[in-house]
């Protein structure tokens, strides 16, 4: 019988939070720099101007439909030398996760928008607004109410693709306990540690987002998928 | 910017991604496979009346939506064997990590589309004398898997997706044969480039068929 | 001195939803001070109408007259073409009030109505919010201020709805169905609102069912039936002494409704 011992893994401990903590950082950029992004793109695709809505339908639709992973290695191996530049294992992570969960925020922001009835822009615009002003003052703020359940379902999803930093050797929380698993020969534990920790910060994550998704339906507001 | 692209070095090495898109199909159909037949199990328990059966299947679900893949198949791959008396195949490994936590997901959805089903159809069922079990096949479950349909296709393109993270253990599939290319010609620019269009024109017709499910849908309904 | 120009000219109008042609040649004339209330059964028009006078709808042809001016420029196959640019600042002029409210749900009462001066004609904020409460106490709902439509009855929110018009003053106030989704008990309110606009001598399009009101406050009454005018004149002649069957049928059928 095998017997467990925690100990030699949680002499890494700094090792561990280190790692968590640049967990957290790729996904907080993500994240920022994800909405913003793919606010812009669903504009873009809502556009009724071809020349800006077909680009930005081809880039949501080819970073939902190919494997996150394939595009990190993109990212990191194949940009540097098409472009000329250098990317450390943190760029390509932060370019790769903004871009791919741009492109999901893009649809969560298209379906929220498209969710908020007609009338909505009727009135808007019989009082004079122009369409910005419309979507600023009137359509947005109820979207995005409509869409926080949504939203913060693909931030937990986000934060689990961050893993795959681990491959390019960020030194993200997977990688650490990878680490920890060479130098003590206990990868049971570190693996078994690593796994914990991540449910412990992600359920954590989904519990919140679950009761703010009670909240909302609680005040009768309809929610987008 | 002047890069040429030479596209030749990566069909020079067609048998090598041959053999990856091999074990991408192998790996998938395996994970599609088992993820949807447990998801039906996880969410047939789910929605058990006894809770001896019902928690059980929730603690599983929580536990593997709530930590990430990667995190499971590398458990899978370099943890479990010790507890093991033999050895944990990158096949094992990754189609364990994949499809269970394919089975965390579909379960929800297979729950959520049974409780969609209006209480109205188990009592016309069970009125005409049918136990629990044949009201859930023959009536519950053909209504609910229509509408459960474009969900189900959305999670076999996760599974697809999800099969490049074999890579991760040298599990032998496309990206890591796209790896093997790019080291061995140094062209990570053409190999990283064409696993990316091989991925997207496999998965293109499986996204297509989604929203026109999803739209046949809404307006079924 | 009446001023002899129509404030609102349209000419030949004509609209059609796919294969559905909904309006088949429409020429109106509105004078400063008309009250026109506009009757007809489902289906004829009317609405498509009146949304068109603001551009809700756009045109399939024909024209529309603001002032003096024709809106839009030729296009190909005696259609206007119409930029938005141009129609912003048609739409200040014409206020809207629609059968389903359409209050923004994410501001109280007070907020809709200052939503147009503040941010449409850049008032300051307490400037805006002085004449917001001002139009919420004409239609008697200065009390109402800081709620939110959700906690607002039907009749309530549809007052609301014209405060929010009445605060761009607009030349022309567009009333599309304003009763039709409210409770028996709630009309009265609302058509009291309207009825007060009336007395100030607003020009303003009203298509509505309520036949008893169209008499009372309407100049002049129109028809329509299968995307035409088919018959109008004042209250007294159109609804006491219609020339045409199907105005007469159309008054009948409502009249037993009011049994």
């Amino acid at each position: 019988m095998y017997r467990w011992d925690f100990a030699p893994v949680l002499a890494h401990a700094d090792l561990l939070a280190a790692g968590l903590l640049n967990t957290l950082r790729v996904t907080g950029t993500a994240l920022v720099v994800g909405v913003a992004l793919g606010l812009a793109l669903a504009l873009l695709r809502l556009s009724r101007r071809r020349l800006a809505s077909w680009p930005a339908g081809f880039v949501i639709e080819v970073f939902r439909t190919t494997p996150p992973l394939v595009q990190l290695f993109w990212f990191y191996f194949a940009l540097p030398l098409v472009a000329g530049i250098e990317m450390t294992p943190f760029m390509a992570a932060a370019t790769t996760f903004s871009i791919q969960s741009a492109a999901f925020f893009a649809e969560v922001f298209r379906a929220g928008i498209a969710s908020v009835e007609r009338g909505q822009w009727e009135a808007a615009r019989a009082i004079g607004m122009t369409r910005p002003q419309a979507l600023r003052r009137v359509v947005l703020p109820q979207a995005v109410k409509r869409m926080i359940p949504a939203f913060m379902e693909r931030a937990i999803e986000l934060m689990k693709t961050t893993t795959l930093v681990a491959t390019i050797s960020y030194a993200d929380l997977l990688y650490a306990a990878n680490e920890i698993s060479q130098r003590s020969f206990r990868p049971l534990e570190a693996f078994t540690v690593a796994a914990l920790a991540y449910f412990v910060v992600i359920f954590a994550a989904s519990q919140a987002a679950r009761r703010v998704e009670r909240r909302l339906a609680a005040s009768g507001d309809s929610t987008v998928r | 910017m002047g890069h040429r692209w030479d596209f030749a070095s990566v069909l020079d090495n067609h048998e090598a991604l041959l053999a990856g898109a091999a074990g991408t199909l192998r790996l998938f159909a395996i994970c599609l496979a088992l993820g949807l037949a447990l998801g039906l199990l996880v969410g047939l328990a789910r929605s058990a009346r006894s809770a001896w059966i019902r928690l059980p299947a929730g603690a599983f679900v929580e536990f593997f939506r709530n930590t990430p893949v990667l995190v499971q198949i590398l458990w899978f791959y370099f943890a479990l064997p010790i507890l093991l008396p033999f050895e944990v195949g990158k096949l094992a490994a990754a189609a364990l990590g994949i499809s269970l936590n394919s089975a965390a997901f579909s379960g929800e959805i297979f729950r959520g589309g049974i409780q969609s089903i209006e209480p109205g159809q188990w009592e016309g069922a069970r009125a005409i004398g049918m136990t629990p079990a044949q009201a859930m096949r023959r009536v519950i479950l053909p209504q609910a898997v229509r509408r459960m349909l474009p969900a189900l296709t959305n999670r076999a393109i996760e599974i697809f997706k999800m099969t490049t993270l074999a890579s991760a253990i040298a599990y032998v599939e496309l990206l890591q044969q796209g790896r093997l290319i790019a080291s061995l010609n140094f062209n990570p620019i053409e190999a990283y480039t064409a696993i990316a269009i091989l991925f997207f024109c496999c998965l293109w017709p499986l996204v297509r068929l989604t929203y026109f499910l999803e739209r046949r849908l809404a307006r079924s309904d | 001195m009446e001023d002899p120009r129509p404030l609102l000219r349209v000419g030949a109008l004509a609209k059609s939803f796919g294969a559905n042609a909904v309006l088949r040649g429409i020429d109106l004339d509105v004078r400063r001070g008309e009250r026109i209330a506009i009757l007809g059964a489902s289906g004829s028009g009317k609405s498509t109408l009146l949304r068109c006078l603001n551009f809700m709808e756009i045109p399939g042809s024909g024209t529309i007259e603001l002032d003096g001016v024709v809106l839009g420029r030729p296009a190909a196959g005696g259609a206007r073409a119409y930029r938005e640019p141009e129609l912003v600042p048609v739409r200040q002029r014409i206020g809207m009030v629609f059968q389903q409210f359409n209050l923004f749900p994410h501001m109280t009462a007070l907020g809709n109505v200052m939503e147009g001066p503040r941010v449409v004609r850049r008032m300051p904020a307490a400037e805006a919010r002085d004449r917001a409460l001002a139009e919420l106490a004409r239609v008697g709902l200065a009390e109402k201020a800081d709620a939110y439509p959700a906690h607002l009855s039907g009749g309530q929110k549809q007052r609301v709805a014209i405060a929010r018009a009445l605060a761009m003053d607009p030349e022309v106030l567009l009333f599309d169905e304003p009763t039709s989704s409210l409770d028996p008990e709630l009309v009265g309110e609302v058509l009291g609102t309207i009825q007060s606009l009336a007395r100030e001598g607003r020009t303003m399009l009203l298509v509505t069912h309520e036949l008893g009101f169209a008499y009372h406050v309407a100049t002049r009454v129109l028809f329509l039936a299968d995307g035409r005018i088919l018959e109008q004149g004042t209250p007294d002649e159109v609804l006491k002494a219609p020339r045409m069957e199907r105005t007469r049928a159309f008054i009948a059928r409502h009249q037993e409704f009011r049994l």
